[in-house]
C-alpha cells in the first residue's frame, strides 16, 4: 500500500517458524511499535471492560494498540460522522494505536446474515447490516490507525459445506478488492494500514487460496479468520494455520482471530502467528476467575522450577471440576473454567489472605486478599469485575513479555511445560 | 484516653472550656475543632479528628454498603479527596461475618481502606429490608435471608459486631419506626433507643478507637425529640446522629425537626443527620447546624445514568446527550469530566458498565466538593451569599425553590432573594 509504514522487524526466526520481532512505524505519525509475539488491548468501544483510565492506568506496560470493534461502533455512525474527529478522541483515548476489527472476538455472532454484498454486525440495538459502502463510511468515520477488511466469515460451524467455505473465500476476496479501491482513492484513509482476511473453514484447499490471494492484495497483514476457540480442534488449527502461513509474505504480521487461551496460544505462535486479541482476560473475569497460571522461566535457580502457589494448589484438584484436557476444548460452550485460572467463588478462598498470584504487581494483588475478592463475587459487588480485569490483564501481558522472553533465549520447551502446569501437552 | 475539645482557632477556649470537656472526658476517640461559626445562620465548619485521619466538615460520606463503594477502588476514592465512608453493619455481619473481617484486621484491612469509616447499627437495614422482624426489649429478631435461621439483633450483638468492623465511628442500635407512623409506638421506640443507648455504650469494647454515636429519635413529634435530647445529652457520647427522618415525612416536618435537635445538641459535639445526600437538603441541613451525612443516593443514582450537576441532574442515557460532545459539567475537575463527552458515556452505557463508574466517579465528585464549597464558604464567612449563588443555580426562578427550604432558610435568617 503506498504511505504503508508499518513495518515488521523479525529479530529471530525458530525453526523456521514462531517469529520474535517489532512491528514498527505504527500509528499516523508512525512514532508507535508493538513487540510480537504480542496482544492487543480488548475493549468494549475503546474502554477496556470495567474500567476507567484511572484503573487501566495502574496497569503498566500496557500494549500500545487498542482494538475497537464496528459490532460496538456502527451503532454510533451518525454520532461519529457528527463528532469528525474520529474515534480515538471520541473515546477520549489519547497515546494509542487504534485497530478496529470487524466483530467482538468475545462475543458470538449469529450466522445465516451474510449475503454477497453485506455482513452483519451485532450491536446493542440489534443487527446492522453492512455494504461495502457502508463499512467503509465507517471507516472513514472511524480513522483507525490499521482495520480489518470486510470478511464473510461464517464458515465455523461444522455443518458448513465446501460450497459455502468456496463462497466465502470468494466474496472475501471480493469484499476486500472493493474495500481496496475505495480505501486507495479517500484522502481520509491516508496512511491507515489495512489486514486482509484468511477464510478457508477447515478446508485445506480453500485456506491456501484464500491465503494466496489475498497475499497478492496490497495489504499490510493478515487476519487469520473462522479458526477460533470453539470452531476447530487445536490439532486442525495449527495444521491448516502452517499452511496458510507458508503461503504469507515473511515481513508481513499474522493476527489470529478468536483463539486466546495461553495453551493454543502457544501452538499458534509456534506455528508463526504474531498477533493475538487480548480478550481472554475479559471472559475469564466474567466467570469470576483469576488467571493464576505459571509462566516464570526465570533462570534464577531459587525462582526455576517453583512455580507460583496459585498453580500448586489448584494443580492439587482440578479447579475446573472436571473439564477436558488441554486441547481438548468443548466446542460449544466458551464460558467454562480453563486450567489457567482458579474459581474465587469457591468456598476455599472464603478466608484466603492471600493474593490472586503471590508475586504479582498488579493493583489488585497489592491490595487486596482472595477473600476479599470472594466477597465482592458473592455479594455480586462491581468492584469484584474491576479488580479481577486489572489482574487478568496485568497477568494475560506479562505471559505474552514471558513468551517473547522465551523465544529470544530458546526456551519456548520450558515456557510450554510451565504453562501446562505438568498436563501432556496434546498434539495430533 | 480524654477527649480534646477546641472551640475555635482560639486556643484560649480549650482552657475556658473545662466544664464542657469534663463531661466527655471518660472515653473518646475523636477530637471537633470548631473552625469558624457562620455569624448568620447555624452553619460551622469543623475539623473531625479521627483515629484514622482528619475529616474537614461539613462532610459528605459516601455509602460502601458491602465494603467497597459500587466499582470504584479505594484509591479512586482517596484520589477524589474522601476521608470517611460507611460500611453496613448488617449485610457485613451477615457476609462476610464479623469473624472473618476480625481476621482481615477489621473492615480496614478487609477492603484495604486507610481512612475513616462509619458503620451504622444495623437496625435500620432490619427493619426496611428483612420481613418478619419483631421488635422486643431484648433486640431485632428477625429471620436471615440466607439460611432462614431467626436472629437477634441486640443492642451488645450490634456493638460486638462493629468492634469487630473496627469503624472509628459506630452508631447505637435504635428503635426505628417509620417517621411516617404517629402515636403510643413512637414514644415506646424513643424511650427504647435511650435504654439501648445505655448498653450499647457498656457493650464497646473499643471505647478509646471507636467512637460510638447517640441517635436523637422522638418521630415528628417536638415533645418527644425534645425528651430524648434531653436524656442523650447527658450520655457520655461523643457524637449525636440525629435519625428517624428522611423516610418519607413532609419536609415542613423534617427540617423543624432537624433544627429542633440542633438547638439542643452540644456545640462541641459533631452532628450527623443520617440518610440526607440531596443537594438542597445538604445546604440547608448545614445551615441547620448539622456537620455530617451520608445517602445512597448519589451512587445508586449515578448507575443508572443520573449525572449530578449545579442545576440538578443530568440523565446521560436520555437521547438528547448522543451527540452532546460536551463534559456532564465543564466546571467539574472529576477524571471523568476532564476525559469524557456527555455523547461518549451515552455510547459507552450500551457497551459496558464502566460508563456507571464514571458517572459515580462524578456523582461522589458532585458531592464532595459541594461540601467543599460550603466550608470554604464558612470559613470566609459567607455562607449566606454561597446559599443565594447555589439556589438560583439550582433551579431556574425564584417561584420554583421548595417552600420548606425557604422556611428553613429564613429560620437561620436568610432570607433567599
Ligand atoms: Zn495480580
Ligand atoms: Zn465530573
Amino acid at each position: 500500500m503506498s504511505g504503508s509504514r508499518m513495518k515488521l522487524e523479525l529479530t529471530r526466526v525458530v525453526q523456521g517458524r514462531s517469529r520474535l520481532g517489532v512491528l514498527k512505524g505504527l500509528g499516523k505519525t508512525g512514532q508507535h511499535s508493538l513487540e510480537v509475539p504480542g496482544c492487543l488491548l480488548y475493549t468494549h468501544l475503546g474502554t477496556v471492560p470495567h474500567l476507567t483510565q484511572d484503573t487501566l492506568h495502574t496497569l503498566s506496560p500496557l500494549p500500545c494498540v487498542t482494538q475497537v470493534n464496528l459490532s460496538n461502533i456502527a451503532e454510533h455512525r451518525d454520532v461519529l460522522e457528527e463528532f469528525k474527529d474520529g474515534f480515538r478522541k471520541f473515546a477520549g483515548l489519547h497515546d494509542t494505536v487504534l485497530y478496529c476489527s470487524l466483530h467482538d472476538p468475545a462475543a458470538p455472532c449469529p450466522t445465516g446474515y451474510t449475503t454477497n454484498k453485506t455482513v452483519s454486525v451485532w450491536g446493542s440495538g440489534g443487527r446492522i447490516e453492512l455494504t461495502v459502502a457502508k463499512f467503509m463510511a465507517l471507516q472513514k468515520t472511524v480513522q483507525a490507525d490499521w482495520y480489518q477488511s470486510m470478511a464473510d466469515g461464517e464458515t465455523w460451524q461444522n455443518t458448513t459445506s465446501r460450497k459455502r467455505v468456496r463462497k466465502s473465500v470468494d466474496r472475501t476476496l471480493a469484499h476486500l478488492d472493493e474495500c481496496l479501491l475505495v480505501h486507495q482513492s479517500s484522502q481520509e484513509l491516508k496512511g491507515v494500514e489495512v489486514f486482509g482476511v484468511v477464510e478457508g473453514g477447515d478446508i485445506l484447499e480453500e485456506r491456501i487460496r484464500s491465503a494466496r490471494e489475498t497475499a497478492k492484495r496490497p495489504v499490510a497483514g493478515f487476519c487469520l479468520d473462522g479458526l477460533q476457540t470453539g470452531s476447530v480442534d487445536q490439532a486442525l488449527r495449527i495444521q491448516l494455520t502452517s499452511a496458510v502461513i507458508k503461503e504469507l509474505p515473511e515481513y508481513k504480521p499474522r493476527l489470529m482471530q478468536g483463539v486466546g487461551r495461553p495453551d493454543e496460544v502457544l501452538d499458534c505462535v509456534d506455528a508463526g502467528v504474531d498477533l493475538f486479541e487480548g480478550f481472554f482476560p475479559f471472559q475469564v473475569t466474567e466467570r469470576g476467575c483469576a488467571l493464576s497460571f505459571n509462566f516464570d522461566i526465570s533462570p534464577d535457580p531459587e525462582r526455576a522450577g517453583r512455580a507460583p502457589p496459585a498453580v500448586l494448589d489448584l494443580n492439587e484438584e482440578d479447579p475446573a471440576g472436571g473439564t477436558q484436557e488441554n486441547g481438548d476444548v468443548n466446542l460449544e460452550d466458551q464460558t467454562q473454567m480453563t486450567h489457567f485460572e482458579i474459581n474465587l467463588k469457591d468456598t476455599r478462598y472464603q478466608d484466603d489472605f492471600r493474593p490472586l498470584v503471590n508475586g504479582c504487581g498488579c493493583y489488585c494483588c497489592r491490595n487486596h486478599k482472595r477473600a476479599y475478592l470472594h466477597h465482592l463475587l458473592v455479594t455480586n459487588e462491581l468492584l469484584a469485575g474491576v479488580l479481577l480485569m486489572i489482574h487478568n490483564t496485568a497477568h494475560y501481558h506479562s505471559f505474552f513479555g514471558a513468551l517473547r522472553e522465551a523465544l529470544a533465549n530458546d526456551k519456548l520447551d520450558l515456557l510450554t511445560r510451565r504453562v501446562l502446569g505438568g498436563r501432556s501437552k496434546q498434539k495430533e | 484516653m480524654a477527649a480534646t475539645i477546641e472551640c475555635g482557632t482560639d486556643t484560649n477556649t480549650l482552657v475556658s472550656n473545662m466544664s464542657v470537656k469534663k463531661a466527655v472526658e471518660a472515653t473518646s476517640a475523636l477530637t471537633l475543632r470548631i473552625l469558624a461559626e457562620c455569624p448568620v445562620t447555624k452553619a460551622r465548619a469543623c475539623d473531625l479528628i479521627l483515629p484514622h485521619s482528619s475529616v474537614s466538615t461539613p462532610v459528605f460520606m459516601p455509602v460502601g454498603t458491602q465494603g467497597t463503594l459500587k466499582g470504584i477502588t479505594v484509591d479512586q476514592l482517596e484520589g477524589l479527596g474522601c476521608h470517611i465512608c460507611l460500611g453496613n453493619t448488617y449485610h457485613l455481619g451477615m457476609r462476610p461475618g464479623p469473624d472473618l473481617i476480625e481476621k482481615a484486621n477489621g473492615l480496614h484491612g478487609f477492603m484495604n481502606w486507610k481512612r475513616n469509616l462509619l458503620t451504622d447499627s444495623g437496625g435500620f437495614q432490619m427493619v426496611s429490608l428483612v420481613e418478619l422482624s419483631e421488635v422486643t426489649e431484648e433486640g431485632v429478631k428477625f429471620r436471615s435471608p440466607y439460611d432462614g435461621k431467626e436472629i437477634l439483633l441486640s443492642p451488645e450483638k450490634s456493638i460486638s459486631i462493629q468492634n469487630s468492623l473496627g469503624s472509628d465511628i459506630m452508631m447505637q442500635l435504635d428503635d426505628v419506626v417509620s417517621s411516617t407512623v404517629t402515636g403510643p409506638r413512637v414514644e415506646e421506640a424513643m424511650h427504647r433507643s435511650i435504654r439501648w443507648l445505655d448498653r450499647c455504650i457498656s457493650a464497646n469494647k473499643n471505647p478509646d478507637k471507636q467512637n460510638l454515636f447517640a441517635i436523637i429519635q422522638g418521630g415528628l413529634n417536638a415533645d418527644l425529640r425534645k425528651a430524648c435530647l434531653d436524656e442523650m445529652t447527658q450520655r457520655n457520647v461523643p457524637g449525636f446522629a440525629i435519625g428517624g427522618l428522611s423516610g418519607g415525612e413532609e419536609k415542613d416536618d423534617f427540617w423543624r425537626m432537624v433544627t429542633l435537635s440542633t438547638d439542643h445538641l452540644p456545640r462541641e459535639k459533631p452532628r450527623y443527620l443520617m440518610g440526607v445526600g440531596y443537594a438542597v437538603d445538604l445546604v440547608v441541613c448545614v445551615a441547620l447546624g448539622c456537620d455530617m451525612f451520608d445517602c445512597v443516593f448519589p451512587t445508586r443514582t449515578a448507575r443508572f445514568g443520573s449525572a449530578l450537576v449545579p442545576w440538578g441532574s443530568l440523565q446521560v442515557k436520555h437521547k438528547q446527550y448522543a451527540k452532546d460532545f460536551q463534559p456532564i459539567d465543564s466546571d467539574c475537575q472529576c477524571p471523568t469530566c476532564k476525559r469524557h463527552s456527555r455523547a461518549y458515556l451515552h455510547a459507552l452505557f450500551k457497551s459496558d458498565t464502566a460508563a456507571m463508574h464514571h458517572i459515580t466517579i462524578h456523582n461522589i465528585s458532585y458531592q464532595l466538593t459541594l461540601m467543599n464549597s460550603v466550608r470554604q464558604s464558612i470559613v470566609e464567612g459567607r455562607f449566606p451569599q454561597f446559599i443565594q449563588t447555589f439556589m438560583k443555580r439550582m433551579f431556574p426562578s425564584r417561584d420554583q425553590y421548595p417552600s420548606w427550604a425557604v422556611d428553613a432558610l429564613a429560620s437561620v435568617n436568610v432570607t433567599l432573594e
